[in-house]
């Protein structure tokens, strides 16, 4: 694979993976109380969070990017605070896993509410009276009938942190093996002549990554629910 | 053990005002849909948060909202079999059993799964799951699991409302067992006549939200003044014990004396039995009745007319097998001249007697 890809692009590649692995990884507990919350409390503002967190998905990445900087970067409000204790996020590739995470983070929610939204609150109730404590129900129960959900928000996620190009590019810059991402490689690749058979490769990467993910969530969503007998 | 209850909770315009106490056995909390039945063993459970109440199994107090004191379901030590049975999908039959065991605290009197499994006949279920069960195999599972949490009561919500009469007829006999063979008492809750005639040691009535009357089944349903869900849900209540059982397919009864005939009943001979006898299906007849169809005629003396709102009256009858009730019209009590202290006899029709009127002896607590 390495001899096959140039070191710049298998940088590239290595990197995005490594993105996305960490971005969907950490954004899972995350994501799943953000769910947890929507799907089952009500309460004055839920409205607002929920805007909020469908925010990215609206609005154009850049301009998510930008917001990070301004957050996130070393003179922002958190970013500041982060750097005394010795995290810097900006021109960095953890700042391109935030980016990433953020960006994902509305597919990822909208996953797991709707098949938190599907699960029977009389199934808890029951566990209840069988004398499981609320922290027992929801790991035994309610866990187990939100896997599939959890699962298919996890690689909408991977994917969409894979694929993310705007935000990342304006907050982390596209330096490469630092904050070149796969997206940012094959950008920065098609602007330099001669170019193409190298974004080219990028491209069949690309598509290889997304299809295997696909196919291994197909498979692994099947088998959750033959797991649950088809219920 | 004692199960005591009092509590006041208001759902928009309705208000439920409960008290009662449950002894040993099986209390049926009975009444019209509506009435507030679930709403008191959702509170039992835990489930809901009655606006005032004081709930309390033996000394252990579950909920008082005058002392602040409330237990959330989990810690509550109450096994709940809910209509629609609410088996975990994702797990196994066994698995399903074991879960409440799993949280019961140690040291516990606890069912043996293998004595459990045996008494509702599951074992040939263990490893399927949920959704490979029919309804009744689905309820019988409830049944165990619930039992196997270790519960200090058993909570059923109208477990056999959800099932067709011919599940109905299947799951009845476990719940039989289990009042006779599990020392676990029972809150069961059901409008229907027929369950509550063959289960209940104790029957409590629902109107409204309000407790109107708790006694014995044959107490409830043997008074006419009393009509939970109508006239037409009045109806005898004898023990009788089988004496032979016939080649034409019928079976012999002896019920103080008085001799019955039934359709075959699957009890042995010897074995005793309690029969719910619908009001509506007794005749009554001043002379010895002759060429008639009917195989069964109890003598007896006219003990309480009592008339309903419509063209009905209910007349009690005292008879060597107990108190048989029937219903007339107020034109015929007329045209027979009925009244207190007069003799006549109750006609029962064999067939009139289906066989989910039938069931296992009344308990003596």
């Amino acid at each position: 694979m390495a001899g096959w890809l140039g070191e710049q692009e298998w940088m590239a590649v290595a990197l995005s993976l490594r993105v996305a692995f960490w971005a969907t990884l950490l954004s899972l507990p995350v994501g799943l109380a953000t769910a947890y919350v929507l799907a089952r409390k009500s309460f004055p503002g839920k409205q607002i969070v929920n805007g909020l967190v469908h925010l990215p998905l609206i609005l154009p990445p850049v301009v998510t990017g930008y917001l990070l900087l301004l957050t996130f970067g070393t003179k922002g409000p958190i970013g500041g605070a982060l750097e005394q204790v010795g995290i810097v996020l900006a021109f960095r590739w953890t700042g391109a896993a935030l980016a990433a995470a953020v960006m994902a983070f509305p597919l990822m929610v909208r996953a797991m509410r709707l098949s938190l939204e599907a699960v029977d609150p009389k199934l808890e109730e029951a566990a209840a009276t069988l004398g499981a404590s609320r922290f027992w129900v929801f790991v035994t129960v309610t866990l187990p009938l939100v896997l599939p959900g959890i699962l298919a928000g996890a690689v909408l996620a991977f994917a969409k942190a894979m694929g993310e190009f705007g935000a990342t590019i304006t907050f982390v810059s596209n330096i490469p093996g630092q904050t070149q991402t796969l997206p940012s490689a094959v950008y920065a690749f098609l602007q330099v002549p001669g170019g193409e058979s190298a974004a080219m490769r990028l491209v069949i990467v690309s598509i290889v990554i997304a299809m295997s993910a696909l196919i291994l969530s197909e498979w692994l969503a099947r088998r959750l629910a033959r797991r649950a007998g088809g219920a | 053990m004692t199960l005591s209850v009092s509590l006041r909770h208001r759902l928009g315009e309705f208000l439920l005002d409960a008290r009662f106490e449950a002894p040993e056995g099986v209390t049926v909390l009975f009444g019209r849909s509506g009435s507030g039945k679930t709403t008191i063993a959702n509170a039992v459970a835990g489930l809901i948060r009655p606006d005032h109440a004081r709930i309390a199994v033996n000394d252990r107090v579950l909920c008082d909202s005058e002392a602040g004191a409330w237990l959330p379901p989990s810690r509550r030590r109450l096994g709940y079999i809910f209509q629609e049975g609410r088996l975990f999908p994702h797990l196994t039959v066994r698995q399903n059993l074991r879960y409440g065991a799993w949280f019961a605290p140690r040291g516990v009197r606890r069912e043996n799964l293998a004595r459990v499994v045996e008494l509702l006949g599951i074992g040939g279920l263990l490893d399927r799951r949920p959704v490979a069960l029919s309804g009744g195999e689905k309820q019988r599972v409830a049944i165990g699991r619930a039992l196997l949490s270790a519960p200090d009561l058993l909570i059923a919500d109208e477990p056999l409302a959800a099932l067709d009469e011919a599940r109905k007829a299947e799951i009845l006999p476990y719940f039989e067992r289990l009042r006779d063979e599990v020392s676990v008492p029972i809150l069961y809750v059901s409008h229907a006549p027929t369950e509550v005639a063959r289960l209940a040691t104790t029957v409590v009535v629902l109107q409204d939200g309000k407790t109107v009357r708790q006694g014995s089944a044959a107490d409830i349903f043997g008074d006419p003044q009393l009509r939970p869900t109508g006239v037409r849900a009045v109806g005898a209540v004898l023990e009788a014990q089988v004496v032979a059982h016939h080649d034409d397919g019928l079976t012999e009864l002896d019920a103080g004396g008085a001799s019955l005939l039934l359709p075959r009943v699957p009890q042995a001979v010897g074995q005793s039995l309690r029969i719910r006898i619908p009001g509506q299906d007794v005749i009554l007849s001043r002379s010895a009745p002759e060429g008639l169809s009917a195989l069964n005629s109890l003598r007896g003396t006219i003990t309480g007319i009592r008339a309903g709102d419509g063209p009905g009256a209910v007349v009690s009858i005292e008879t060597a097998a107990g108190t048989v009730l029937a219903r007339v019209t107020r034109r015929s009590a007329q045209a027979l001249d009925l009244g207190v202290g007069v003799e006549c006899y109750a006609i029962i029709k064999t067939l009139a007697i289906a066989p989910e009127d039938i069931g296992g002896p009344l308990p003596h607590v």
